[in-house]
């Protein structure tokens, strides 16, 4: 799961000896607050979820250890999967609804043009 | 090191409160208070707090209030703090646009240092659609046409020879002695001169003085642009600032009139409180809150203090995007919003490579 050889890592998985599927700390590289707190607030959305947080390791190094802990025995990857889900959702409907908001707003002024 | 994950609400949650805490900061005299957002599953009994689409997308609207070609002002309300902050941070640091990267100075006899000239020459904004050039691959020096726009600056200051004797006017004495960024002349290169030739690509404002030089001083520079992302250095930011503030919300406790109500009107910026005429009395109403800039000035004094509540609606945002030219305000808001999808999917990608591992 982490890189090996010449590839950089973009996703790392930390997991305690002993403990379940649940309890996982990801490790996300190249991500900073911007990921870190929108996913973060996904996830806590998530009534599976027992604890959610992230933090930034050292402000030198642009990587962020973001921890699930799920209760009933579900695997931490399925909370992170449907909260990078649910926040991809989120991005298109507010992209959907600027887009008809600004094409409401150019054809207000009498042209319009759609940029998708 | 910060650390940030549930935590318990800090007043105390009875019947009446509860709306308040939950969608409501609260403006206090030496305090701000009910910043975080605590509205997860758990916390409140007898709220469904899971994360509902559909219920998301019946209370989100947006609404754009003000849009001229560089400033955007827009309203984004049903969304949370969070993901408010996330675009924030994408329109300062990750939206890419083209800047001076590498200047090649064959000729600079001006008293302007090469490293100062370099410096300025990278900060000018390009005009030039970021879109349509690719990243340039680390480790090569030459570029091509695909990641490369090359820009050419050669200017050399001469006396003229029909200033009168006794002007001291430089305008008049000298040719060319204010280097403007003007002065910048695109060189095509490859096939850019058919696939760009209505777009006149350089820099977007033409009177961005770079140096001032005196006879026999000239500058004969070479430079290349590249693609890059606000997060590796300032110049590559495609806006002057993007910024938003909480709506306001400004709720009078009980009826105020009279010479208090002057006072409360002039504690609160010009437009909030309106003084209407009831049965003889002026009267005070909010009439605008979203004027207010939130100073907490009526909070200052003793009789007015407990008349009014002042707070902020916490998913109400009120965005000022300010483009620096490079591309329209409303294009910036829509790229910000594709790289946050963009970040996502790189994760979900790599989440099924390693679960098919």
């Amino acid at each position: 799961m982490a890189g090996e050889g010449e590839k950089k890592p973009v996703l790392e998985m930390v997991q305690a000896d002993g403990a379940d599927e649940g309890c996982v700390t990801f490790v996300l590289h190249d991500e900073d607050h911007t990921l870190g707190n929108s996913l973060r607030y996904m996830v806590m959305k998530n009534a599976d979820v027992e604890f959610c947080g992230y933090s930034i390791t050292h402000p030198s190094e642009s990587k962020i250890n973001f921890r699930i802990q799920t209760r009933g025995g579900i695997p931490a990857t399925e909370p992170l999967r449907k909260g990078l889900n649910d926040l991809s959702d989120v991005c298109q409907h507010v992209l959907n609804t600027f887009q008809v908001r600004f094409c409401i707003l150019e054809i207000g002024r009498s042209r319009c043009e759609l940029t998708s | 090191l910060r650390r940030r994950g549930r935590r318990g609400s800090k007043m105390a949650a009875n019947m009446s409160n509860v709306e308040d805490i939950r969608s409501r900061v609260l403006l206090g005299e030496f305090g701000v208070k009910n910043v975080h957002t605590t509205d997860f599953p758990g916390n409140y009994p007898g709220y469904d707090d899971t994360w509902d689409m559909q219920r998301f997308q019946k209370n989100f609207t947006m609404d754009i209030v003000d849009l001229d070609e560089n400033c955007m002002e827009f309203d984004m309300v049903g969304i949370d703090a969070a993901i408010a902050n996330a675009f924030r941070r994408i329109l300062l640091a990750e939206v890419p646009t083209m800047a001076v990267e590498k200047v090649f100075i064959y000729n600079n006899t001006s008293i302007i240092q090469d490293e100062v000239l370099a410096h300025r020459l990278g900060l000018i904004p390009i005009k030039a659609d970021p879109r349509l050039f690719e990243y340039r691959n680390s480790g090569e020096d030459a570029g091509s046409e695909i990641d490369t726009i090359q820009l050419q600056l050669k200017v050399k200051c001469s006396r003229n020879p029909r200033a009168s004797k006794d002007s001291s006017d430089p305008q008049e004495l000298y040719l060319n002695h204010m280097v403007y960024s003007g002065d910048m002349k695109w060189m095509p290169i490859g096939n850019q001169a058919d696939v760009f030739a209505d777009a006149n690509i350089g820099p977007v404002h033409d009177d961005i003085l770079i140096a001032q030089l005196r006879p026999g001083q000239e500058l004969d520079i070479i430079m290349h642009c590249v693609k890059g992302i606000g997060k590796d250095h300032a110049k590559f930011s495609p806006v002057a600032t993007a910024s938003y503030r909480l709506l306001p919300e400004i709720t009078l406790l009980e009826p105020i009139e009279g010479e208090k109500a002057e006072r409360l009107k002039r504690c609160f910026s010009r437009g909030v409180i309106h003084l209407e005429e009831l049965n003889g009395k002026k009267v005070a109403m909010v009439v605008n809150s979203r004027l207010d800039t939130c100073s907490r000035e009526v909070l200052r004094h003793d009789d007015l203090k407990n008349l009014v509540k002042l707070g902020r609606v916490r998913d109400h945002f009120i965005f000022t995007v300010e483009s620096t030219g490079v591309l329209p305000p409303e294009v910036l808001v829509t790229e910000a919003i594709k790289v946050l999808m963009t970040k996502c999917q790189r994760f979900l990608n790599e989440l099924d490579n390693t679960d098919m591992e």
